[in-house]
């Protein structure tokens, strides 16, 4: 049962797989959002539609189900080709972790079956059901969509935490699943992701109906469709705060390797400062704004808490900092920002019970979609290139999980293109779609054409 | 009966499923491929387009099952098939992400260059994407990828002729199936010539599907011997009932009884999985890689096998919903039922 170690792929080799990894799946993970956020705003807005009458929320439901329809086609497809990458990129990972981390993907395979059959019931048939029970079926496809984010995060949660085995002689024994998948990452990672999500879809939808403000058109249609994602993401962005920031605090004991990265911290100690900004420049951080005893306070609520730092790492096990540091500095602003554009719409709100007056805020909710994708990418780029040079943190170096084939860079190469090719055009059909006639959604160009 | 047999079960009638379900899929795209221009082909494209949108993605999710299955309950098998044979199931992966975004992207289009193009890019792929898996089943059955990482030759162990001879079938039988069910969708809709034509379909794709496979036995006594034994052995009786489905269904479709022509189809197919399988059993890579040495241990396969039957509990009922939803139902002759509003 021997052959199923690793030889040593080129460093060329190794640095093409990690790249297509993070190409194929750093595009999936917005797709994604989208699919577990978006079918509860087509919901909720089908639902107030029914019980108004309004027709601003029907027109609203049908255009996000339609738009919904490309998009989770794109997600589902793009997420297939992460599971094929993990055996043709990680064989290495699957051949010795694969029976442990794979009951979240066995589970995430049936929420995911849920998703697709009920996603075709919900758009193909719109005018086959009465619209109550077309209503219902919309609610598994919101609990499957979260459930599916949940699943595939506890795998990765394993990675960052890796439970539930022993190793002999390099032999996993002793496999306890659920003790795998509910490792001590789980619950905060998988909050953190699907409040993301959630962010990612309302600032994203409320970012589209912004620009069709900023240009003129403030009907009621408009309103409703920048108010009513806006508002759930302005109300996940405070909680996201908070679960980052005990995210984090984990981190200090959990994966301390990881948070000395996105510190940049250099020399274990209490009374130790919050560094903002700045860039890790021959092995030191530089022009950060520094506030004192600021780490400490936030890990431990008291300056003299101890902080570990990279000293404690051996040199060949440290993280690459710039990246981390500065992913999760721009996640953490972004963050911030989101939050407070939330509460300007909230304080005018409370006031008038109006949108802000200001032009700006049309224009930063128009950015704030964009900006919650970066924030989203950067905090994934945190968390992965974090968890560096390990696949499964302190157990398995990515290097011996990369497969030993040749010739890996030419898949990125192919990868690299079908990507950008998929990009622009998803871009151009969703545009297509903005300014289409709304029609139900199981209607294409097969309706279009008389026969 | 041990968990990992169950498990090597549910995992094969998934992969059977996806055969069965997405590979009419597949070939609803190579119809759509071969049904001529844009005025002459509407027809034709729109019956595949109504009968396939509902249901692809949930057809599709058959695969990720399988793949997960393999990995969990036998994780040296999928990393040592993965990793040797990483170059078609690169190629499986990208026409996978083809077919389903440009499906997706066609249905939102409505000029005639989009619908070209899209479709252009829908129809090759559902062709390539067959083909490939194909040439990886060829690959695994004629026992060229060894256990452990990359130990296959990386380009031999899928273009050999086995594994061409797979890709073939593969994409006959897709084709095949598609014309099978098509033929019943398009009768339900009151489409009689378009019943007609894929009937025709139907028809010729059997004999060319049935002369390709029958020549391919020639074929697999010299390049896999050893599954030709396995199939003219042990499996002998499964291979004479696809033989029989496939000639049965030809009948029926001759007498237009488009229904119970699913059935034989499907079965027709499905026999050729579950021979293969069979012949092989229980190797499941060369040297000597049997099931039981390949399984993971006792409490993942049960973990596994619970969260199987729990979930299928939930699927079950719910894909049956899907299905009789969009088959009870006549294709809507006039679709344009409520108005459409303007933004």
């Amino acid at each position: 049962m021997g052959g199923l170690l690793a030889t040593a792929a080129t460093p060329a080799d190794l640095m093409a797989a990690r790249l297509q990894m993070a190409v194929s799946l750093g595009w999936h993970i917005v797709l994604a959002c989208l699919g577990v956020g978006m079918p509860a705003l087509a919901v909720f807005a089908e639902w107030r539609g029914h019980r108004t009458g309004d027709e601003a929320y029907v027109r609203l439901a049908r255009r996000w189900a339609k738009a919904m329809g490309v998009l989770f086609a794109v997600g589902a497809v793009s997420g297939t080709i992460l599971s094929f990458e993990m055996g043709v990129l990680w064989p290495g990972l699957m051949a010795t972790y694969g029976q442990v981390l794979g009951l979240p993907f066995a589970l995430e395979g049936f929420a995911f079956f849920i998703e697709a059959i009920f996603l075709g019931i919900y758009l193909y048939a719109w005018d086959r059901l009465p619209p109550r029970l077309h209503m219902l079926t919309g609610l598994p496809l919101c609990v499957a969509g979260v459930a599916s984010a949940f699943f595939v995060v506890c795998a990765n949660a394993w990675m960052n935490q890796p439970r539930g085995f022993d190793l002999v002689g390099g032999r996993v024994t002793r496999v306890r699943p659920w003790a795998a998948m509910f490792n001590p990452a789980t619950p905060l990672q998988t909050i953190h992701m699907i409040l993301a999500a959630f962010m990612v879809a309302g600032f994203g939808v409320a970012g589209v109906y912004a620009v069709g403000m900023l240009r003129g058109r403030r009907e009621r249609y408009h309103r409703i469709g920048l108010l009513l994602p806006f508002t759930v993401a302005a109300i996940t962005a405070p909680v996201q705060i908070v679960v980052g920031d005990s995210l984090a605090r984990f981190l200090a004991h959990g994966q301390p390797a990881k948070l000395a990265a996105i510190e940049g911290l250099n020399h274990t100690g209490s009374h130790i400062g919050l560094s903002i900004g700045g860039l890790y420049i021959d092995g030191q951080m530089r022009y950060a704004i520094r506030i004192p005893d600021g780490l400490s306070l936030l890990v431990g609520y008291r300056p003299s808490t101890v902080v570990q730092g990279l000293d404690r790492v051996p040199v060949a096990d440290r993280a690459p900092v710039n990246p981390v540091h500065l992913g999760f500095q721009a996640m953490v602003a972004i963050g911030t920002g989101l939050f407070l554009l939330g509460a300007w719409l909230g304080v005018a709100w409370w006031r008038r019970r109006d949108l802000p007056r200001s032009r700006w805020f049309l224009r930063l909710t128009a950015v704030s979609g964009v900006a919650a994708v970066i924030a989203l990418e950067t905090g994934w780029v945190t968390t992965e290139v974090g968890r560096q040079p390990w696949i499964v943190w302190q157990h398995q170096r990515t290097a011996d999980a990369v497969n030993p084939a040749p010739g890996l860079w030419v898949g990125l190469v192919v990868v690299l293109a079908v990507y950008v090719v998929l990009t622009v055009a998803i871009g151009y059909v969703l545009n297509l779609l903005r300014t289409q006639q709304i029609t139900a959604p199981q209607e294409g160009w097969a309706e279009v054409y008389p026969p | 009966m041990t968990a990992a047999q169950w498990l090597l079960i549910l995992s094969w009638a998934g992969l059977t499923l996806y055969a069965l379900l997405g590979g009419a899929d597949f070939g609803g795209g190579f119809w759509d491929a071969l049904a001529g221009g844009a005025r002459r082909g509407l027809a034709q494209r729109r019956l595949i387009e109504h009968s396939v949108g509902p249901v692809w993605e949930a057809n599709h999710v058959w695969l990720i099952f399988v793949i997960v299955m393999f990995w969990t309950c036998f994780p040296g098998v999928f990393a040592s098939v993965a990793s040797t044979l990483y170059i078609p199931l690169t190629l499986v992966a990208l026409g996978i992400i083809a077919r389903g975004a440009a499906f997706a992207f066609r249905k939102a289009s409505t000029e005639l260059w989009q619908l070209r193009l899209f479709g252009g890019g829908f129809a090759l792929s559902s062709v390539l994407t067959p083909f490939f898996l194909g040439t990886v089943a060829g690959g695994v059955a004629s026992g060229r990828v060894p256990y452990g990482l990359a130990k296959g030759d990386l380009v031999g162990s899928w273009w050999n002729p086995t594994s061409i001879l797979a890709g073939v079938l593969a994409v006959g039988t897709t084709a095949y199936l598609a014309a099978a069910f098509l033929t019943a969708d398009a009768r339900r809709g009151g489409q009689i010539q378009l019943a007609d034509a894929f009937r025709r379909r139907g028809l010729g794709t059997a004999v060319v599907t049935g002369i390709i496979a029958l020549g391919g036995i020639f074929i697999l006594r010299s390049d896999a011997p050893a599954l030709y034994a396995g199939l003219t052995g042990r499996a002998l009786p499964i291979v004479v009932l696809s033989a029989l489905a496939g000639l049965g269904s030809m009948a029926l479709l001759i007498a237009r009884r488009y229904g119970l022509t699913r059935i034989t189809a499907a079965l027709a197919v499905a026999a050729v999985l579950w021979g293969w399988a069979i012949a092989q059993y229980p190797v499941m890579l060369p040297p000597h890689v049997t099931v039981s040495d390949a399984a993971a241990t006792p409490a993942v396969l049960h973990a596994t096998l619970a969260t199987v039957i729990v979930g299928m509990v939930l699927l079950v009922p719910s894909l049956l919903w899907l299905f009789t939803l969009f088959q009870r139902t006549p294709q809507p002759a006039q679709p344009n039922n409520g108005p459409a509003v303007t933004p």
